[in-house]
């Protein structure tokens, strides 16, 4: 089997043994990259020169017997709005055109310190604002299943570096399913971790108190090991949480006899593509064949999961977002004559369409009037929604549902209707707003070979269960696993 | 609700950003229609229920009141477009 | 007709912490630019704060010290706003649950009353960096030393009536904050600064006038002038029947007026919304006991003690429980000598009378304290007498002299060897036969002469009731 269709932790196993060097699994991803690039365009920036430097220094401790994580020497994809230092990091943004931060996010030192090689930097919705990675200002990922379609977003092109081979493993972000949905259409892993479970100091943020980093790969085991190495306690991150400590060998070692799952069964209303729904039933089937019994229930918070999200996510993001001003870091208008021509020529020249709408939609439910009619009401809402889904787990040990209505859509179809778009996120954004953890995995294609996906979600800090569930599943006889 | 032209330019205002006319024109009736969906929230009775701001209860994370190196002004301004001085260089302040 | 000055006042004091409120830079005043700046207080994209517990602990403690009721959960809100001393763009503050609600501080009246001055709230923040401007490019350049160094905004009740009750409030507050060890309020390094609002009605109206405001006045006269400059103009327009319009208003200390900047339908929407990046505080009612515990005595309570314990005077104990470092000045010589009443006086002569002559704040005084207490023992074992002392003084506030070292370096120690007191009054007596006749003639006024005579004939050094009493027993 080729390097470039090898699992993070095949790829791991081999380069401790000597099997494999690290140099050789770099060339062979660079390699595929060239390759792929053209078609999918899911990297905005490559490391290359840091990759090979840092490589020697990996290489050096395999060979001294030294390996310091489970994925030690293997490469990694980054989402291009995670800081890495003096290395060009855009969010896709033109905003952020040639920013090279000045310092390292707290899961680069921590990848860092695990030994694993960063490849590049990938591509993206603008400031994670998009479900297609169409908003990106440096041009469209395609869906390597399909180049006509989308790979999803806003970690599209995390996603799609994955599917086509050009990176074993990844980061991206989840605001309100830019890991899950992606993760999707493309058929990959991925997790939306527990708010709080993944430092974010270094994740550019777009909604702070809905934005997680999470581990995205071609299985469920991968995802666990690169999760273990950067969850945990940060202290430069106030929201990030003592939670004890995650280990992926015990959470893979678990298994799914007696446990239920709940399907809220509003998930499975109207809108949803019939190929998806069928592939839900199948992967509840596998699932009741590993011993877990699974049930419908009703969850009515869903109707209102969509205006809540947008509400606190805009409201968030017009404020983050406020600090692009053309003074610091960033575009800044050439033609600018004063003070507030500056803020704003740098901020309408450095922003995409998107952004801007978000920005004004976060300024109206912000402003003074609106304030308790909108932003107030979402963050009550918000608590009802929590409510709701932990009332499920005194029932439930997990939820199963769909991640999107659909599968990808074609390229160009989905920014001619902001709002359509929005609706699509429908049953993941609620994951966010109630903080739980939710792992995507792949569970079939439909009638044009595109892969469908379906997410787990559990109890807070409940990631070792939808792993062990992930796992098993991934485990059974012709479980799709998407790789192309 | 309704969106018209005046909160448009308002909402332009709010964020510092300026929109072409003819984007202007679009994002009214797109405010519009969002704003619309936005007001399903009305729906729902949420009489006496806490705001959520922060998913989880935690409280009281601090730190001790000890001091690290700060960063070479060098680095600090590395990514502006305008400095002098070890400053950041802007248009003249009128307040 | 009659008018009534309104007067509430914003007090914003930095806090003397090591460390920046949100990040670990220092917060030393006057480094050079943009060196105590790190990824948070910058701004930089994806990094976020985390709170300095020293800054709820030293809110606390002024909650307390003022009276104010201590909030037991509290938060953290955004201030939306565009600004270049701003990097985020949002001031971290407290809108919704102030760290501190409901309190208040006794200031002396016009009647030599005490007045009480309501607190509405006090609240935490980050402060703003610096912006300077560039004479050379016609532009301004942007210092962050100062964004994050923590703030509490210390917020009145339109409680004042008068620029002197206002001064007397800020100092009043100066004095608390250096008491319970939270702020050096520097005012001259904007470490204490004020913006006041004022309005004014016709006396008996029930109603408040419409007022305006005035930002960042950083000293006790600009104060003191904006209020009463601005409550001149309001009564202006009023007289003239025109009306005063609710404005932000700059206040020029050079010109001695202020103009307008910014009306009421330009003023800001802030947009505030809870900090998604700092999760909230809950004070414990047992942490509040400690604090309460742990706090040091008060102006008000040691202003009482002076009085009842130590017999000072009202007006003495007043100035001198008015800063704390009359206090420890006072504290440490009283200690010294043995003597309150006598360190009083000192105080109230000799050094409030070089901090005048030199235009020194009792703050900036720089002389060993322990100084003062030996020069007044020295005084009170008859080594040097008072004059000697007071000269003394001089050098020990200016030069930070040794008081011992210099009395016997410069020979002023008092002669105390009797034979040669008396040796040296002969001689005078011998010069001076027609006083001498004129005293054993009846006129009782010609010994002050000769007692003078004497004390000039031994430079000052001897004590003069010694040699009072040696002239008269030589004359006899």
């Amino acid at each position: 089997m080729s390097i470039t269709n090898q699992t993070a932790l095949q790829l791991a196993a081999q380069l401790r043994s000597g099997a494999l060097r690290v140099s050789e699994v770099l060339d062979a991803c660079y390699a595929q990259i060239e390759a792929a690039e053209p078609t999918v365009h899911g990297y905005i920036s490559l490391c290359r020169e840091d990759a090979y430097a840092f490589a020697a220094k990996v290489q050096a401790r395999l060979d001294a017997g030294e390996a310091r994580s489970a994925l030690a020497g293997v490469p990694i994809a980054i989402k291009d709005l995670i800081c890495t230092k003096g290395i060009p990091t855009t969010c896709a943004s033109k905003m952020l055109e040639g920013f090279r931060p000045p310092y390292n996010a707290t899961v680069i030192e921590r990848l860092h310190a695990a030994d694993l090689i960063p490849l590049g930097k990938t591509n993206m919705d603008e400031f994670a604002m998009g479900s297609t990675t169409e908003t990106s200002a440096f041009g469209v990922t395609r869906n390597p299943h399909n180049p006509a379609h989308v790979p999803g977003g806003s970690s599209g092109g995390s996603a799609a570096v994955l599917a086509a081979g050009e990176a074993p493993i990844a980061l991206g972000s989840d605001t309100g399913g830019s890991i899950r949905q992606p993760c999707a259409y493309c058929g990959v892993t991925g997790l939306k971790p527990t708010y709080g479970a993944v430092s974010r100091y270094g994740l550019i943020a777009y909604a702070s108190s809905l934005d997680q980093i999470g581990p995205m790969g071609r299985c469920a085991a991968d995802c666990a090991a690169l999760f273990e190495i950067i969850a945990g306690r940060d202290e430069k991150d106030s929201s990030s949480m003592d939670f004890p400590a995650f280990s992926a060998a015990a959470a893979l070692a678990g298994d799914l006899r007696g446990k239920r799952i709940g399907v809220p069964a509003e998930f499975l209303g109207e809108g949803l593509q019939p190929a998806v729904a069928k592939a839900l039933r199948e992967a509840a089937e596998r699932f009741r064949a590993l011993g877990a019994t699974v049930e419908e229930f009703p969850l009515p918070m869903l109707a209102y999961a969509v205006p809540t999200y947008y509400i606190i996510a805009c409201a968030e993001a017009c404020s983050n977002l406020s600090r692009y001003d053309g003074i610091k870091y960033g575009h800044s208008a050439a033609g600018a004559r004063d003070l507030l021509e500056t803020y704003i020529l740098s901020r309408s020249e450095g922003f995409g369409m998107e952004v801007k709408r978000r920005i004004m939609l976060g300024n109206f439910v912000l402003s003074s009037g609106y304030y308790d009619a909108y932003y107030k009401k979402a963050l009550q809402a918000k608590r009802m929604l929590q409510q709701a889904y932990f009332k499920a787990f005194e029932t439930y040990d997990m939820l199963l549902g769909p991640v999107a209505p659909t599968t990808a859509p074609k390229l160009g179809e989905s920014l001619s209707d902001p709002l359509r778009m929005y609706l699509s996120d429908i049953y993941t954004v609620t994951v966010n707003l109630a903080g739980l953890p939710a792992l995507a995995l792949p569970c079939g294609t439909d009638e044009n070979a595109l892969p469908i996906g379906m997410q787990l979600i559990g109890k807070p800090f409940g990631e070792s269960a939808l792993f062990a569930a992930a796992d098993a599943y991934q485990r059974t006889e012709d479980a799709p696993l998407g790789r192309l | 609700m309704t969106i018209d032209r005046n909160l448009v330019l308002y909402l332009e205002k709010l964020g510092r950003i300026r929109l072409t006319e003819e984007e202007r024109a679009a994002c009214e009736t797109e405010l519009q229609s969002i704003i619309g969906y936005f007001d399903q929230l009305n729906s729902l009775d949420t009489c006496g229920v806490e705001p959520l701001s922060h998913s989880f209860p935690v409280a009281n994370v601090m730190r001790e009141d000890c001091t690290a190196p700060s960063m070479e002004p060098a680095l600090l301004l590395s990514n502006a477009p305008q400095k002098k001085d070890n400053c950041f260089l802007v248009y003249r302040t009128v307040e | 007709m009659q008018y009534e000055t309104v007067i509430g006042l914003e007090v914003h004091t930095e806090l003397s912490t090591k460390s920046k409120i949100f990040c670990a830079c220092a917060t030393r005043f006057g480094a050079a630019p943009n060196t105590q700046v790190c990824p948070v207080c910058s701004g930089m994209p994806g990094a976020l704060p985390v709170l300095n517990q020293n800054v709820v602990e030293y809110a606390v403690r002024t909650g307390l010290a003022t009276n104010c009721a201590i909030t037991r959960g509290t938060k953290f809100d955004r201030k939306n706003y565009f600004y270049p001393d701003l990097p985020k763009a949002y001031q971290i503050s407290q809108l919704h649950q102030p760290i501190c609600t409901e309190g208040w501080v006794e200031i002396p009246n016009a009647e030599n009353r005490t007045k009480r001055i309501r607190i509405r709230e006090i609240h935490m923040e980050e402060d703003a960096g610096k912006l300077l401007h560039d004479p050379w490019e016609d532009a301004s350049l942007a210092d962050y030393n100062r964004c994050g160094v923590p703030l509490l905004e210390i917020v009145s009740q339109p409680d004042l009536r008068s620029a002197e009750e206002a001064v007397a409030y800020v100092e009043k507050l100066k004095a608390i904050l250096e008491y319970i060890g939270v702020s050096d309020c520097k005012m001259q390094e904007g470490s204490l600064r004020a913006d006041v609002n004022v309005s004014v009605r016709p006396c008996g109206a029930g109603e408040y006038g419409t007022r305006t405001e005035m930002k960042n006045l950083n000293s006790l006269r600009a104060i003191a002038r904006a209020i009463a400059s601005e409550a001149a103009r309001q009564i202006g327009l009023l007289e003239e029947g025109g009306r005063v319009v609710q404005e932000t208003r700059r206040w020029d200390d050079d010109r001695g007026e202020s103009s307008p900047m910014r009306s009421k339908e330009d003023a800001q929407d802030y947009k505030y919304f809870p900090e998604p990046d700092l999760p909230p505080i809950e004070i414990s009612e047992a942490q509040v006991e400690a604090a309460r515990q742990a706090l040091p005595e008060l102006p008000e309570t040691k202003k009482r003690r002076y009085i009842t314990e130590l017999g000072l005077p009202e007006y003495d104990t007043g100035i001198i429980t008015g800063s704390i470092h009359l206090v420890r000045l006072f504290e440490r010589a009283s200690d010294q000598c043995g003597n309150p009443k006598e360190a009083a006086n000192w105080i109230m002569g000799e050094v409030l009378g070089q901090l005048k002559a030199t235009q020194t704040l009792p703050e900036d005084m720089s002389f060993d304290p322990d100084s003062l207490g030996r020069l007044i023992a020295l005084v009170q074992s008859n080594t040097i007498n008072r004059g000697t002392a007071k000269k003394v003084f001089a050098e020990v506030f200016s030069k930070n002299v040794d008081p011992e070292a210099y009395v016997q370096e410069h020979g002023l120690a008092l002669i105390t060897d009797r034979g040669a007191i008396v040796q040296a009054l002969r001689q005078m007596l011998a010069a001076n036969e027609k006083s001498v006749a004129q005293y054993k003639g009846g006129k009782a006024q010609a010994l002050q002469y000769l007692i003078g005579q004497g004390m000039r004939a031994l430079k000052g050094q001897a004590p003069a009731q010694e040699v009072r009493q040696l002239l008269e027993e030589l004359l006899e």
